[in-house]
């Protein structure tokens, strides 16, 4: 319960102009699933400061490795093995403790195990492409995979998704929930495709480029890559109003 | 020269895309027996406090047509209005009560359902209730970051009128887009992404 006093405050503000706008017409889904009135602000109350948090008994030994959570009779997925890790901290650069990650992607071939997905790249049998874990004491967390392929979808009649992997954060706050994507450094479709094109600013979306990690590879097994997440970060409550109705 | 602020950029969001189910609902997506439990598919068991409530709705695109692919979470107080969090400082939840749920839109109608309680009242920060409310948070495909906002209850005519974030919407007409309707213990929360009924979002 060290962390207490920092998990009471109210969020910092959202810098709209660092995330995506919600209408992209380059991307063409979100022209009709984008809000157009104006968003209204709320400072945060107790319903926002609060969030759900998760418990290491509530997953299983094999949730954060795709590697094996999907193995029939201990076949393997086809594929660059890979470790994927990295911290989860604040805007403070305070370590998020506890957080939940989930995370889904393609296969090596850039097929999704989906009833809705019909790209013609085959399912490999030994590859589900889920997974999940919760952040140690230092904010820290890994996944084994294998590294997803990229894949065409119908957007322009040529657009490309680069090789990514999607997360789903909880930090302690509801006002935190996150949804985005990890890209590998290096990839040159990352630059061309429409759903990183959202983004307005190149440094913004380097922040969602995973740099390979040759200190942390496994020799003769798997190579590694880092990627670091940010949630907001909670304003002092040193000089806040008691809060009324305890 | 000042000092440096050492603060850091949060992560830019991206879309949930299409096939979200996958990493969270995977069940739901036909991908069987990876995860012992599905997270946010059981809100609440037998023993909660509270009065039992079902709500359903859908959301909807710019054109009225049902968004089959959306994913909806619900975070809301237990039924003496605390929440089961960490950051709850006010008492002791219900521990029967977790207080969120998660449900994809189902695949042919985009409906979601939820079965939860009624949750009490909650102070806002200068002390005012708030009136019964569930906060939503919405994802799906071509929404680049997750929208939040809220249902009230209909019946909570007085509450709702002195509710310190509903008074706050300048166009009155834009109201009801945050109240549910009401048959019995069964409450409807359609979500317009836009149009005339567009629903009121929240930067929060």
């Amino acid at each position: 319960m060290s962390n207490e006093k920092r998990a009471q405050g109210a969020f910092f503000q959202r810098d709209r102009n660092w995330h995506a706008p919600a209408y992209t017409p380059t991307y063409k889904t979100s022209v009709l699933r984008s809000p157009q009135k104006a968003l209204l602000s709320l400072d945060n109350s107790i319903s926002e400061m609060t969030g759900p948090v998760f418990g290491h008994n509530q997953i299983g030994e094999l949730d954060n490795d795709l590697i094996l959570n999907f193995s029939q009779n201990g076949e393997l997925p086809v594929g660059e093995r890979i470790i994927v890790h990295g911290r989860v901290m604040d805007e403070r650069g305070l370590p998020v403790k506890g957080a939940l990650l989930e995370l889904w992607q393609a296969n090596a071939g850039g097929r999704y195990r989906h009833k809705k997905e019909t790209y013609l790249a085959p399912l490999d049998p030994n590859f589900g492409g889920c997974g999940r874990t919760i952040t140690d004491d230092n904010g820290d967390y890994h996944f084994r995979t294998i590294k997803p392929g990229p894949y065409p979808w119908p957007n322009g009649v040529n657009d490309w998704r680069p090789a990514h992997i999607h997360f789903s954060v909880f930090g302690d706050g509801f006002a935190q929930r996150l949804i985005t994507q990890m890209y590998f450094e290096g990839d040159p479709l990352i630059w061309k495709c429409p759903i990183v094109q959202t983004i307005p600013s190149e440094e913004a979306v380097r922040q969602l480029i995973a740099p390979l990690d040759m200190g942390n590879t496994i020799p003769m097994d798997s190579l590694a890559y880092k990627f670091d997440i940010v949630l907001r970060g909670r304003r002092s409550t040193m000089f806040d109003n008691r809060r009324e109705g305890n | 020269m000042t000092q440096p602020l050492n603060y850091f950029k949060e992560t830019p969001s991206q879309t949930a895309g299409p096939y979200v189910h996958i990493g969270c609902t995977p069940n739901f997506s036909g991908l069987n027996g990876v995860f012992s439990e599905e997270l946010g598919v059981k809100i609440l068991n037998d023993q909660a406090e509270g009065t039992r409530i079902t709500v359903r709705g859908v959301v909807y695109d710019g054109k009225g047509a049902p968004i089959k692919d959306a994913l909806v979470e619900i975070w809301q107080a237990d039924a003496k209005g605390l929440y089961n969090s960490p950051s709850e400082i006010r008492g002791a939840v219900d521990p029967n009560f977790s207080g969120w749920g998660r449900c994809p839109g189902e695949m042919e109608s985009g409906e979601f359902v939820f079965e939860t309680i009624k949750p009490g009242v909650v102070p806002f920060k200068d002390g005012r209730p708030m009136a019964p409310h569930i906060t939503f948070w919405i994802v799906a495909r071509g929404i680049n970051i997750g929208l939040h906002t809220r249902m009230y209850f209909p019946e909570e005519i007085d509450a709702n009128a002195a509710d310190p974030i509903l008074s706050r919407i300048e166009h009155k007409s834009r109201v009801p887009t945050l109240i549910a309707t009401q048959n019995g213990s069964e409450y409807r929360f359609d979500i317009h992404l836009q149009g005339d009924n567009e629903t009121v979002f929240f930067d929060i």
